[in-house]
């Protein structure tokens, strides 16, 4: 039996700029189900961090409140309007869903346009659009169709249409979720890659402990029904990561840890399962 | 496409011949076979015309009936673009204004319940012939792409809403860069039996109108005939009527293709 105990040590990387912070945020539907109560979060500039919960906690909820997406019953989202490289659109989201989303009618070159089509910028647009293929490696299929691409290529075209704008926060919700495993680690490693490139602050939704402590810097762990932060633990492994980590005892520690953070937040509030 | 292949093990290409073969062959034996009734039985032709003497009263009457063919596609294509047009339109007004939809709807599915033949004699005392015709067209050919364009622009996924909204986008560019190609399989679905109703219409009008006098329609033509018990042109005019009505279908069969191919699930061909 694990022994539950909230009191695992917070995240040494509260420092730096948030970029935002949800405050005592809530949300509740028309049928009564509360997704949210009294969530706090703050996201940091720069940082990876991984939302971890089982289904129905809440976190895929928590991820559209801070995209504007939904609006929460309870509480605020506050935007940090920082100093700096950040201070003109501090508010630049990048959104990638659990699916593709990608426009079936459209070109893989089209469907990353359509960011800087919307916002009236057409300017520079194919040489942005050519970069952000490049940065995802889908450059030779700028004018295939997405029902011509693999699974896995799919989300390559829906994260470079995130990456196409000036994007400061890239939200992504369980992005992964529906790929084959080795697909999976091969987007991860890319992903990461990005992350260190880019510098841009990622808001990652996961179900899979795996997932969030190979990608992220910190991992919110979060409790169902209703959704809220059970506990926060950082992973201090340096970055890059790669292959070897994910082979690693201090991996297989982390892993070990973050397990039995999810089974103690699940366990906590509402035993009986009671669906999503 | 496939199936007929799995079950009878046959190449791709004599499939692709057999397709075309095999109704032809059996058309030239329904039309062999009933020659010989005709001849055998020597059934005079008021009552039934043998497939030579139809194809020779097409032939002698061919400048009567080319005229009045081209009446009849001519409002059949004004309805039909008409139709689309409408359709496409009210379907939008429709999602765009919840009040409009809500104020209009119910009159558009009594246009569309009540049978036109009967609307017909109405029009035609209220309207200039060709109007009333063009208007039962009209009525017959739009509610199909009303009611599929409506349901095609409430089947976007609900995710690229979603990423629309997240970047900003006004309401015409939801309509124009989502909604609307979104519901393009549909639409050309709706255009499809639009087709066919504006000519379905068009006769309904030409029939009804027959009797009223100035029609010169290819149904006109067959009401005419069947007065005079000229039989053979009946069958004539008939026989042109239906080439119209295959030559419609496969006009929006292609451009629905054409407009599809790339990149909807129904007009892939799948390589097994």
């Amino acid at each position: 039996m694990i022994r539950c105990d909230r009191n695992v040590p917070v995240g040494s990387s509260k420092s730096g700029t948030p970029v935002v912070a949800l405050r005592g945020v809530g949300k509740s539907f028309a049928n009564d189900v509360v997704a949210l109560e009294r969530l706090d979060l703050d996201v940091w500039s720069g940082e990876f961090v991984s939302l971890l919960g089982p289904s129905g906690c809440g976190k895929s909820t928590a991820l559209r409140i801070i995209a504007g997406l939904s609006e929460p019953t309870r509480g605020k989202v506050e935007w940090v309007e920082a100093q700096g490289a950040y201070a003109a659109g501090a508010r630049r989201i990048g959104f990638v869903f659990q699916e593709p989303t990608l426009m079936p009618w459209a070109t893989v070159a089209a469907n990353v346009r359509l960011p800087l089509k919307l916002a009236g910028l057409a300017a520079d647009a194919p040489a942005r659009v050519d970069a952000a293929l490049a940065r995802v490696g889908l450059s030779g299929f700028a004018q295939s169709y997405p029902r011509e691409l693999s699974g896995g290529m799919k989300m390559r075209a829906s994260i470079a249409r995130a990456l196409v704008t000036e994007t400061n926060l890239l939200l992504m919700d369980e992005p992964f979720a529906a790929l084959d495993e080795i697909t999976r680690f091969r987007l991860n490693n890319d992903l990461l890659g990005l992350w260190e490139s880019l510098g841009k602050t990622v808001v990652f939704v996961t179900h899979s402990v795996f997932e969030s402590v190979y990608l992220s810097q910190r991992i919110v762990v979060m409790t169902r029904r209703p959704g809220r932060v059970f506990t926060e633990l950082s992973i201090d492994a340096p970055h890059p990561r790669d292959e070897r980590f994910r082979t690693s005892a201090d991996y297989a520690g982390y892993c070990r840890r973050v397990s039995e953070a999810l089974a103690c937040a699940s366990a906590g509030t509402d035993e009986a399962p009671t669906g999503s | 496409m496939g199936e007929g292949r799995a079950k009878d093990e046959i190449s791709p290409v004599a499939d692709r011949v057999l397709r075309v073969l095999l109704p032809i062959a059996m058309l030239a034996l329904g039309v062999a076979l009933w020659e010989l009734v005709v001849r055998v039985g020597g059934i005079p032709p008021y009552v039934l015309p043998s497939p030579w003497l139809v194809f020779s009263t097409l032939v002698s009457d061919r400048a009567l009936l080319s005229a009045s063919l081209l009446v009849t596609l001519t409002t059949t294509l004004q309805g039909f673009l008409l139709a689309a047009v409408g359709g496409v339109g009210l379907a939008v007004l429709f999602n765009q204004s919840r009040l409009i939809e809500y104020s209009l709807y119910p009159y558009a599915v009594i246009l569309q319940v009540t049978p036109i033949v009967a609307i017909a004699p109405l029009l035609l005392i209220y309207l200039p012939q060709q109007a009333a015709v063009l208007a039962c067209a009209w009525i017959v050919a739009f509610f199909p792409v009303l009611a599929n364009t409506t349901l095609g622009l409430n089947s976007v996924d609900h995710n690229l809403v979603d990423l629309f909204r997240l970047y900003g986008a006004t309401r015409r560019q939801v309509l124009f860069d989502l909604k609307l190609p979104a519901a393009q399989p549909y639409i050309l679905g709706g255009l499809k039996i639009a087709g066919g109703l504006s000519l379905i219409g068009a006769v309904v009008a030409e029939i009804a109108a027959g009797s009223a006098g100035a029609g010169s329609g290819l149904a006109y033509r067959i009401v005419e005939s069947g007065y005079r018990l000229n039989i053979p042109r009946m069958f004539a005019a008939l026989l042109l009527l239906s080439l119209a009505g295959i030559l419609i279908f496969f006009a929006l069969s292609v451009l629905s293709h054409l407009m599809l191919r790339r990149w909807h699930e129904s007009a892939i061909v799948r390589e097994v």
